[in-house]
């Protein structure tokens, strides 16, 4: 915790740097600047490691080894997402998310096979940052995160406790395959989205806005489950009625 | 002269009730037709983005009102902008939108949509039709809202949100930033640019 708490002041201290200088004016991103060079290295990364290696592990698994793989860490992060679904006070979720679990660990053969889906228990998208947004906590300023990528405060705090809270962590006391099977985990991850940043690169002119706009609205909408309020709409967008 | 005028725009709705389709069911049938054409086109699938925006822009281009989506991305810049410059805008906004999804659908390989009922009151003239598609690579259903308003030629899609993300509001932030640097027509001119780059016709494969 002390390596958090140092990391937590370098961001403020970086935080009011970046203040004095030149910011893009959204006030949800005062460390813009901070944020672009981390976007830009990250980015730097991704195509020099990740997309790379998530391309060959596409090429070279096939389909339904991937599809295994990737159930099989989902259904790990399912115990985590039930208990986010009761600190959340949504019981009836937290029960399906667990039966889930208990379903795919059982006929589902340790998670390789997401049989819950098809008899009717879809998969929830639930972590510690949505719950501490559903407790009424504001995400505070957009952060991104080296090598992990777009996040706010409130996230990236979260994620320090979905870390801990990960079976993974909790689970697997030898290092190496601990670190292994974060590996996969990330590779696995990495390559469900490869069809999701080609399309990035159309559409973007500014891809740090985008990706940023993109990913507070994609926030919001987990934390209101699907539903959030309509947002204040701009004064001058809509012509008189 | 204004009873008339107003007379007239008030009819038009009625007159155009009777052929009106259902918002759900129009935004169904689209992407029915448009499933079964990815289905079974292998050039598509193979990436071929022209063929792709060709399908775009017969099948599902005259179902939106990109006006409006171009003045919501635009947000109080629109006001600021000339006619002329506002149907620049609407047409390079359209452009690069159907040029993003042209790369969409050649990544398209048969996944299940779902529809969610629609909740609406007759009356309404703006509603949201739900739907849900189901991922080959991963086990949680990626959900598609259409914001639909109703016009005198029916229903007309100017959002859609995928995964809660706004295609249009979206571009918001971008929009404003270049507008407050290089002006209304540098936006344009960096859309125009962006539109020109070429479309690789392997994008995402390889």
């Amino acid at each position: 915790m002390v390596e958090a708490k140092r990391l937590c002041a370098a961001l403020f201290f970086a935080g009011s740097l970046a203040g004095c200088a030149t910011s893009g004016g959204n006030p949800a991103d005062p460390l813009e600047p901070l944020n672009r060079t981390i976007f830009a290295f990250n980015d730097v990364a991704d195509k020099a490691v990740l997309t790379p290696v998530a391309k060959g592990y596409r090429a070279v698994l096939p389909g339904f080894l991937r599809k295994g793989i990737s159930n099989f860490f989902s259904n790990l992060e399912d115990v985590w997402i039930s208990v986010n679904d009761v600190l959340q006070g949504k019981f009836q979720q937290g029960s399906e998310d667990f039966t889930r679990v208990i379903f795919n660990s059982t006929f589902g053969i340790a998670g390789l096979f997401d049989f819950a889906s098809d008899v009717g228990l879809p998969k929830h998208n639930e972590d510690f940052g949505q719950t501490l947004g559903a407790w009424g906590l504001g995400s505070g300023p957009y952060l991104v995160i080296p090598l992990l990528g777009p996040s706010t405060f409130r996230d990236g705090f979260g994620l320090l406790v979905d870390g801990r809270a990960d079976l993974v962590y909790q689970g697997v006391n030898d290092v190496p395959l601990r670190n292994s099977l974060y590996a996969t985990r990330a590779i696995s991850n990495r390559t469900n989205l490869l069809d999701a940043t080609s399309i990035i690169e159309k559409a973007a002119l500014d891809r740090y806005a985008f990706v940023r706009d993109a990913w507070l609205q994609r926030r919001r909408n987990l934390v209101y489950d699907g539903n959030p309020p309509r947002e204040p709409e701009e004064p001058d967008d809509e012509p008189p009625k | 002269m204004k009873i008339p005028f107003f007379f007239l725009l008030a009819c038009l709705p009625l007159l155009a009730e009777a052929q009106t389709i259902a918002p759900d069911a129009l935004v169904k049938t689209i992407t029915d037709e448009v499933a079964a054409v990815l289905k079974k086109d292998k050039d598509i699938q193979a990436g071929d983005t022209r063929k792709a925006g060709d399908l775009i822009e017969t099948k599902i281009v005259p179902h939106f009102d990109f006006t409006r989506m171009a003045r919501i991305a635009m947000a109080r810049n629109w006001r600021a902008a000339t006619p002329e410059q506002q149907k620049e805008l609407t047409a390079e906004f359209k452009t690069l939108l159907v040029r993003t999804y042209s790369t969409a659908l050649t990544n398209y390989r048969d996944q299940e949509i779902d529809y969610k009922p629609l909740r609406a009151k007759p009356e309404d003239t703006e509603v949201t039709v739900k739907s849900e598609v189901k991922q080959s690579g991963s086990s949680q259903p990626v959900p598609i809202d259409y914001e639909m308003e109703k016009t005198p030629n029916g229903w007309k899609v100017y959002d859609v949100k995928v995964d809660g993300v706004s295609l249009v509001t979206t571009y918001r932030d971008t929009f404003a930033s270049e507008v407050r640097e290089k002006g209304i027509d540098g936006l344009i001119k960096s859309l125009a640019a962006k539109n020109r780059e070429p479309q690789s016709p392997k994008a995402g494969k390889s």
